[in-house]
């Protein structure tokens, strides 16, 4: 087959495991809701996948297996840790993206691994897969050593099948590599309240990639219509509108294509700079957080808490969790509680893990009543281990991934369903259906979760041990068969001993 | 006094009982439960292996048209005739050629055929009239005076199984056997340029016998070609290092269906091959080339080209989804400061095609743009690159990869462009005479090496998915050397793919590499406490009991003396 755009590497891997769409994402950090708002493109701390495969695929296990082998070659990443123990089949969280409408989900592989470090060697075959590299574009601006240095980095790519023109007469595969960072300049520049391309990246910008239809930064001024809260530079005329995440925001568009948008001194260097304290952050409206409760190393106790933070919509939430089976999960211990009220879930899909083989899976279809805090607690018994089961480092702990709530937001404006509409990349990744409401996904905390971990030179103890007590039980027993016994005359009493000594002594015959 | 006697051989007994048990039982109890799962393997067989002798038969027809031979001399036709030869190329290969030639004379339409006007006709005609087997050879001796050759040229090879031969003179006086030895030379001749030549044969078995006395020729022509291997990816990269000033479009697709896949489909039955392309932008070459004033134009000198190729493979990508050897073939368009661009041979000469190859990993060719727009044109320029240029170099290479090797005719042949399927029936003939010996050798190195291994290490756990594995490729194996021997040829290749494939998978089986290795002091430091105190109560009391005999007997002769 024959790659222009398009990277071979990907395109392969795609045609011969048949994937129909793939998700990947890696993040170091956590994305704090509350303090940022909510993400565009939302992904878990460490890696996650999910696949969908064509329906023509018989063994789907066996393609999933090679496939995050195949992935974790290409990503650099320990994806080949994917395996059966750690992949779930949600029924309803995740849909596909593209074109199409599976809804068989036999077809669909989903996985995280809490525990993977994202660096450089991660970052470099991510730039790799865009046609111009780092060489031209806006890629120029990622060098790890900034990158890194930040409070959040999450880099995704995101394939799945689009139509290729407006009247969808063919098919088109889109790949999508979404990079999320936050920087935190405030404290990392000396209290100094503003940015600039250079202070963040270290490089300016010069052109556009010669290969992009479209190459465009955008800065969010929404809050900033007469200039009254912070300054930027070089002012651009070029403003666009979108309605992101339930809001409409005013961005300041810079065209890299266009050569005045660099001015006399060919390159580009926005600059941002403060003039008041900052504004609040909106409130999100969805929120979730998870923590284990409880003492000792016997049980435990999961709490999911999700925040509905709008005045006066209730809506329901799709909550999904995938529970190691190490945890043994107490389903009837669950209990979904909203303003100290029972709330029962319209929906429930659990899957109960078994040991070795596959973790539990629990989906609930839980309604959030307006302004309030629902929390569905579950109770655990944590498993021992096999000892060649633990990690190098077992105290540590085990991470148990993150919750994934999904749900369909009421909107405050109406949302746009027209995709004809030129909007900023960032703001069409999920299609939407409906001008009412539009889709959020959040991911909590990852769990670490202590087992009971043993000492681990007890087996060559035990086996002394009992080499020792089978020894001496053995040699008794065998001193007792082979010994010879005899009658043997008893020996004189010690007082007549004495007596003969002192006789001996003094010359007088001895006593009997 | 009896009692105590009494007492003692009952300790005795008991001491000898334990041991008993101990012995008989105890010790294959431990034996069985610590011992490595190892599947039968048929080592004889692969020890026969190990020593192979190589036969390698050629059916040679040799047909005599009219006016080349007298009635006399026709006389005894058909006459077959079978030619040995032997060589020992080292202590454990020997290699046997048996060319089994008939002589007859031609039918009325072979006769017809070769009166076509040209020798490229009458190879076609010939062709249509029969199918010959793969892996035989047909000469047809054509009288001195026949116009069908030009004056200088003694043998024409044909596209297929054919050769023509000029006959040399042949004095009416001599019986058949004069004429047929002094035919011999030359049939021999076109016989190592059609099917194998004994230097490409033991450059084949390269895998199994250290090369010292091969020709330098024949060692390049090896050492060019790719390894055998059930598969082969092939890859066209376009690099553009400059997408600002040319917009580069090739149509791919048609190159390679017009010009790639017929030679691919004609060498399916050696292997499958897949045919990827892909376009690299900003992938410069490792090397800063040299602006020539002379010819104001950059070179490349010849001395440079090895270090061009290692910084452009880090862009060009594996690949992941499957684990066959990759053939590259990169054309690069120089940017527009840099061009254009000439590669320049040893002889500072400048290479008329532009373009160079690697062993075993493919070739480059530079493809100059400069001339098709003027300085004042707007950028990017769209440019439309000639694929039948540039896939008549690459075309070229990959014959050269794939060990078709350019064949050095002796003088007075000539041999026929393989035309548009890119290949003869004789060039294939070739390929599959030393592919298949080249299979063999890998694949009986491969199986003895690993049987040594498994030989030497008793702690790995030989499955018997394993064991099905070695022997499927042991009787593969035997199979491909016989239907060698029995010159069939298409046969004995495919034999010794599926050896090959066998016995790679055998040698490479994750589950070998699951060695249940404890280094002996571990294994004594877990034994020692159990072991030593049970054993020393055992083997006093043995000592014991054995010096209490011996000295009994030796009172008991004291007493009789």
């Amino acid at each position: 087959s024959h790659y222009r755009l398009f990277p071979k590497s990907l395109g392969q891997v795609l045609s011969k495991f048949s994937v129909r769409e793939l998700h990947i994402s890696f993040t170091q950090g956590f994305w704090r809701t509350m303090q940022w708002g909510q993400p565009f493109i939302p992904s878990p701390p460490g890696a996650e996948l999910w696949v969908w495969f064509h329906d023509t695929v018989s063994d789907v296990d066996g393609n999933w297996k090679e496939l995050t082998n195949v992935l974790s070659g290409i990503f650099c990443a320990s994806l080949n840790f994917i395996d059966l123990t750690n992949t779930v089949q949600p029924s309803a969280s995740f849909k596909p993206l593209g074109l199409g409408n599976a809804t068989d989900h036999r077809f669909l592989r989903y996985a995280t691994l809490p525990r993977e470090i994202v660096c450089t060697e991660n970052l470099t075959p991510w730039k790799k897969l865009l046609p111009c590299g780092s060489k031209a574009g806006l890629a120029v601006l990622l060098k790890s050593e900034k990158l890194f240095h930040s409070s959040f980095h999450s880099q995704a790519v995101h394939i799945r099948p689009v139509c290729q023109d407006e009247r969808c007469t063919s098919k088109a595969w889109e790949l999508r590599q979404t990079l999320n960072v936050v920087f935190d300049l405030y404290t990392s520049g000396q209290g100094k309240k503003e940015w600039s391309l250079f202070k963040m990246f270290s490089r300016t910008l010069t052109e556009a990639c010669p290969l992009a239809s479209s190459s465009k930064v955008y800065v969010d001024i929404t809050d900033n219509p007469e200039g009254e809260l912070f300054e930027l530079s070089p002012a651009t005329p070029l403003l666009s509108q979108a309605v992101v995440l339930g809001d409409r925001r005013t961005y300041s568009v810079f065209d890299l294509s266009r050569a005045e948008t660099f001015g006399q001194l060919r390159s580009l260097n926005l600059l941002l700079r403060w003039k008041g304290d900052s504004g609040d952050m909106l409130r999100p409206l969805l929120h979730a957080e998870r923590y284990v409760a409880g003492f000792g190393l016997q049980t435990g106790e999961i709490h999911t808490v999700i925040y509905n933070n709008h005045p006066y919509r209730a809506f329901p939430v799709l909550l999904m969790d995938s529970v190691p089976w190490y945890l043994q999960l107490y389903i009837h211990t669950l209990t979904v509680t909203s303003k100290s009220r029972d709330n029962k879930p319209s929906y429930i899909q659990y899957q109960p893990a078994k040991d070795r083989h596959r973790p539990h899976l629990l989906e609930m279809l839980i309604q959030l009543p307006p302004h309030s805090m629902t929390e569905v607690t579950v109770q655990f018994e944590r498993a021992l281990l096999k000892w060649t089961e633990y990690t190098p480092d077992p105290n540590h702990g085990f991470y148990v991934g993150s919750s994934v709530v999904s749900a369909l937001v009421p909107s405050m404006v109406a949302m746009s369903t027209n995709f004809t509409q030129d909007q900023p990349l960032f703001s069409s990744f999920v299609p939407v259906k409906e001008e009412s409401s539009y889709f959020v996904r959040v991911y909590t905390e990852p769990l670490l979760v202590n087992l009971p971990t043993p000492d681990f030179s007890m087996p060559y103890n035990v086996i002394c041990l009992t080499c020792t007590v089978v020894a001496v039980g053995y040699g008794s027993f065998y001193n007792l068969l082979t010994r010879t016994f005899q009658v043997d005359e008893p020996s004189p009493p010690l007082s007549k001993r004495l007596a003969n000594l002192i006789r001996r002594m003094r010359g007088v015959p001895l006593l009997a | 006094m009896a009692a105590l006697q009494l007492e003692k051989q009952r300790g005795r007994s008991a001491a000898l009982a334990i041991a008993a048990v101990v012995i008989v039982l105890g010790i294959p109890l431990w034996w069985k439960t610590t011992e490595t799962y190892r599947a039968w393997l048929p080592f004889s067989e692969i020890s026969e292996l190990d020593s192979l002798q190589l036969q390698l038969s050629v059916d040679i027809e040799v047909v005599f048209s009219r006016g080349t031979l007298t009635p006399e001399q026709q006389k005894r036709f058909p006459h077959s005739h079978v030619n040995e030869k032997e060589h020992q190329v080292d202590a454990k290969t020997g290699l046997r050629y048996k060319y089994e030639t008939r002589y007859r004379t031609a039918t009325i339409m072979e006769e017809d055929a070769l009166n076509q006007p040209t020798a490229a006709e009458a190879d076609l005609s010939l062709h249509m009239l029969s199918e010959s087997s793969c892996g035989s050879v047909v000469v047809y001796v054509i009288p001195g005076s026949s116009t069908l050759l030009p004056e200088d040229v003694k043998v024409y090879v044909g596209q297929r199984r054919t050769a023509l031969l000029r006959s040399p003179p042949f004095k009416s006086s001599w019986n058949l056997k004069e004429v047929l030895s002094n035919l011999e030379m030359d049939v021999e001749q076109v016989v190592s340029t059609m099917s194998f030549a004994h230097q490409d044969i033991v450059a084949a078995l390269s895998d199994r016998v250290r090369m010292t006395k091969v020709t330098k020729e024949s060692m390049t022509d090896s050492m060019r070609a790719i390894k055998s291997s059930p598969g082969y990816e092939i890859t066209f990269s376009l690099l553009n290092p400059d997408p600002k000033s040319h917009s580069l479009h090739w149509d791919i697709e048609g190159a390679v269906q017009s010009y790639i896949q017929p030679l691919l489909n004609k060498l399916a039955p050696i292997a499958n091959f897949s045919v990827d392309s892909q376009i690299l932008y900003y992938a410069v070459l490792g090397v800063n080339p040299r602006f020539d004033n002379s010819v104001s134009a950059y070179t490349l000198s010849a001395d440079s080209l090895s270090h061009v190729i290692n910084p452009v493979e880090a862009r060009l990508g594996s690949n992941a989804a499957s684990s066959n050897p990759v053939l590259n073939f990169l054309l690069y368009v120089p940017d527009a400061h840099h061009s254009p661009l000439f590669i320049r041979d040893h002889g500072k000469r400048e290479v008329p095609s532009n373009a160079f190859h690697s062993p075993r990993w493919g070739g480059i060719m530079v493809y100059n743009v400069n001339e098709m727009y003027g300085p004042e044109t707007e950028r990017p320029v769209d440019i439309n690159i000639n694929m039948s240029k540039v896939m008549g170099v690459f075309l070229a290479q990959l014959r050269l990869m794939l060990g078709v090797q350019h064949t050095h005719p002796p003088t007075g042949f000539v041999l026929q462009s393989p035309g548009s399927a890119g290949l003869s029936d004789w060039e294939l003939d070739r390929l599959l005479w030393s592919r298949s010996v080249e299979n063999i050798a890998t694949a009986s190195t491969t199986i003895t090496s690993l049987a040594q291994l498994l030989d030497q290490i008793g702690n790995i756990v030989i499955n018997d998915n394993i064991a099905q594995q070695v022997s499927s490729a042991v009787t593969s194996l035997q199979s491909a050397v016989a239907e060698l021997e029995a010159g069939n040829l298409a046969f004995a290749l495919q034999y010794s793919r599926e050896a090959i494939l066998a016995s790679e998978r055998a040698f490479f089986d994750p589950s070998l590499l699951h060695l249940l290795y404890f280094p002996d002091d571990q294994k004594f430091a877990i034994y020692i406490p159990l072991f030593l105190p049970m054993c020393v109560p055992i083997v006093l009391s043995l000592l014991k009991i054995v010096s209490e005999a011996k000295k009994r007997r030796a009172d008991k002769q004291a007493k009789s003396d």
